[in-house]
């Protein structure tokens, strides 16, 4: 079917813009097909009803708006936790900043070193998980990563790794507009741990596959912020095998335009997928969770957490699915999306989705928009607490159902702090 | 120490007038009860004076050591030294106990440029004083007041009370709701404070707490007045005989 004219000129202004990265037969193969993808599909429109809330322009336009470069005066986030660094200067690995990739229990290899090989593992992975996921829902974006990502990082886990792998992002250029492509193999029984911070790029496209064979576990606990310019789409894709687990925390702070999207498909019995998000916006704000869970097989758990803190006319938008197979009998489905609106501009749209085809399920959403309890401002205030400081306890106690999705409690406990610190800047 | 002159007070919403001048004075070191029947204007008068949001002082003054506390914020008339054992203490999920605890110390302290409390220093102290008022260690962790019992919302009130040290307490009906021992524990604890100079202002329908508490000056509130004041005394014909002969007396 012929696209509308503005979405084809759309895409086809920005496919002029880009270059195809150089690589072996296989991920070319696989680079030209996502390219017909999208050229099918079109990139994003401000009339697709997927990006109702969102306006998906400045994600699709050819040039990256630019974005002033973000100096933190703050310690970098997880740089007490033992953790194999591995770094990226506006979307390019920097080998010189990074560890040394060797670690026992897992394969790190970076992308462009990958796409060179005449034959590689990724090679069924690569571009797979984002191919499914365009189905019932097109996700053009994601296939535009598949098709022009350079660099990412490609892991596969097959024991039990000593420490996390910690992805740092640098943004060094103003105009930097970046795509990156991470895929991750979790073999049967492996478990393995991912930490993501720092600004990336002006514009960031970044892609996270993931597939997890039987029995493996996979945490991910991700940091976007505090640049206030940024841009950025993000996808996770991931495939659960039986009785694996895969449970990913994303803290947001700041950013111009933030939409991630994470697309679970339960494949195996007995598997487990949390996906959690605490995000504080102030001014300037608007960030995007999309969440697409498909339950396809029998007595998995799912879990959606979604709480944003939102000031001086900051957007949150939720869109959360949870679609149950025919089959996918004994599925637990929970979802809750959230907003804390500290004044009368800010703004929450949230869009709670269930579609379910099988009768013996137990599933629940839902999703409030409130200001702060002023009942309980007061006790606290009645207590001493300044204004701000009782504020900032009760902002802190809203976000904590989605924090404490965080399994391990030193890192929940970072995070906490991380956030803690962002109220009390401004509270100056 | 406290000192309420004709204080009349409107909701700020409507043109309902509920306390209509009310004079009483309280002293350092002494216990003052009102007793009333109900929505005679005793919560309201509590809360006016703690700073809840609401209400309009259309006259009147009150002063904590000669100090207007009617202009100040509410953590400004905490750190002064004013403290609320609440009618209905405040369940706050997601925020523990203890660390609403210490936060409340040390902002009082830093109101008062003090240094804070070393957390050692504050662990011990929580410790001893929950002890005397049997609040153990899990009420201890969970969030403020949520899932607890009627009773022990109460202690925890003074628990919070006998941490902070405040001067002026007030206690609106802290004894309705506890059993006996409850009660007790909750007496003990306030005779405990009630030495070194404090006063106290304890909101109550019952004889009961008051002989466990036994206090100095006994006031009777009725439609936002105080419509007789005497000694103990005065609580024990409330509680032969009602309000009604008073009302008739003042009508
Ligand atoms: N926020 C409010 N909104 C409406 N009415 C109120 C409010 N606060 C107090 N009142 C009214 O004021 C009167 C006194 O109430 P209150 O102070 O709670 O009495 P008491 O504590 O003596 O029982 C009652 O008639 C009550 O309904
Ligand atoms: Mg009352």
């Amino acid at each position: 079917m012929a696209l509308p004219q503005v979405k084809q000129t759309a895409t086809e202004a920005r496919l002029a813009a880009m270059t195809r990265p150089d690589g072996a037969k296989w991920i070319t193969e696989i680079r030209e097909a996502a390219l017909a993808r999208v050229s099918d599909m079109g990139l994003p429109g401000a009339r697709d009803e997927y990006w109702k809330y969102t306006r998906p322009e400045t994600l699709v336009q050819p040039e990256a708006p630019q974005a002033a470069t973000f100096d933190d005066d703050d310690e970098q986030l997880f740089h007490e936790f033992d953790r194999l660094k591995v770094v990226f200067v506006d979307g390019v690995f920097s080998a010189e900043d990074s560890d040394d990739l060797t670690l026992e229990g897992i394969e790190i290899s970076r992308l462009a070193d990958v796409a060179t090989q005449d034959i590689h593992w990724a090679k069924d992975l690569y571009g797979t998980l984002e191919t499914n996921g365009q189905t019932p829902v097109q996700r053009p974006l994601a296939a535009l990563n598949t098709a022009y990502a350079a660099d990412g990082i490609v892991i596969r886990v097959t024991g039990a790794p000593s420490k996390p792998v910690n992805l740092i992002y640098e943004h060094r250029a103003t105009g930097s507009d970046v795509l990156l492509h991470h895929v991750i193999k979790v073999e049967e029984g492996a478990e393995f741990t991912l930490l993501e911070n720092g600004p990336a790029a002006a514009r960031l496209n970044k892609v996270l596959e993931v597939d997890i064979a039987d029995t493996g576990k996979f945490h991910h606990i991700r940091a976007q912020g505090r640049d206030h310019e940024r841009r950025a789409a993000t996808h996770i894709f991931a495939r659960l095998g039986r009785e694996s687990a895969f449970k990913s925390f994303t803290m947001t702070a700041n950013g111009a335009l933030t939409r991630n999207e994470c697309v679970i498909e339960l494949t195996g019995d007995d598997a487990i997928a949390h996906v959690a998000g605490a995000c504080v916006g102030d001014g300037d704000f608007v960030h995007d969770d999309t969440v697409f869970i498909t339950h396809d097989a029998e007595n998995c758990e799912s879990r959606q957490v979604f709480k944003k803190v939102l000031r001086n006319g900051a957007v949150g938008v939720f869109q959360g699915k949870i679609l149950v197979k025919a089959g996918a009998q004994k599925t637990d489905g929970y979802q809750i999306s959230q907003s804390l609106l500290l004044d009368g501009d800010s703004q929450f749209l949230a869009k709670p989705e269930l579609e379910i085809y099988a009768d013996d399920v137990a599933c629940s959403h839902g999703s409030t928009s409130g200001a702060i309890d002023e009942t309980a401002l007061f006790y606290l205030r009645s207590r001493g607490l300044p204004h701000g400081i009782a504020t900032d306890l009760l902002t802190l106690a809203f976000l904590a159902e989605a924090v404490q999705e965080i399994e391990d409690q030193d890192l929940q406990a970072e995070i906490n702090t991380r956030i803690e610190r962002w109220l009390e800047r401004r509270r100056g | 120490m406290l000192e309420i002159k004709n204080l009349h007070v409107k909701l700020e919403e409507e043109d309902k007038q509920i306390l209509k001048g009310v004079d009483l004075t309280v002293e350092a070191g002494k216990v003052h009860a009102i007793m009333g029947p109900n929505g005679s204007g005793k919560s309201t008068l509590s809360y006016v004076l703690s700073g809840k949001d609401g209400y309009e002082v259309t006259e009147g003054t009150a002063t904590l050591d000669g100090e207007d506390i009617l202009e100040m914020e509410p953590e400004e008339r905490a750190a002064a030294g004013l403290f609320l054992a609440f009618q209905y203490p405040v369940e706050i999920p997601g925020v523990g106990n203890m660390t609403f605890l210490r936060t409340a110390v040390n902002a009082q302290r830093k109101a008062r440029g003090e240094d804070e409390i070393s957390a050692s220093d504050f662990l011990k102290l929580v410790r001893e004083r929950a002890a005397s008022l049997e609040i153990d260690a899990d009420m201890l962790k969970r969030p403020v007041n949520v899932g607890f019992s009627g009773g022990e919302k109460k202690r925890n009130e003074i628990l919070q009370m006998a941490m902070l040290e405040p001067k002026m307490c007030i206690l609106d009906e802290t004894d309705s709701g506890l059993d006996v021992d409850a009660m007790k524990l909750v007496a003990h604890g306030v005779n405990a404070l009630r030495d070194q100079g404090r006063g106290f202002l304890v909101i109550t329908h019952y004889q009961r707490l008051l002989d466990h508490i036994k206090p100095d000056v006994v006031h009777i509130m009725s439609n936002g007045r105080i419509i007789k004041t005497g000694g103990p005394e005065l609580a024990l014909e409330v509680e032969k005989n009602g309000y009604a002969d008073m009302k008739a007396e003042v009508a």
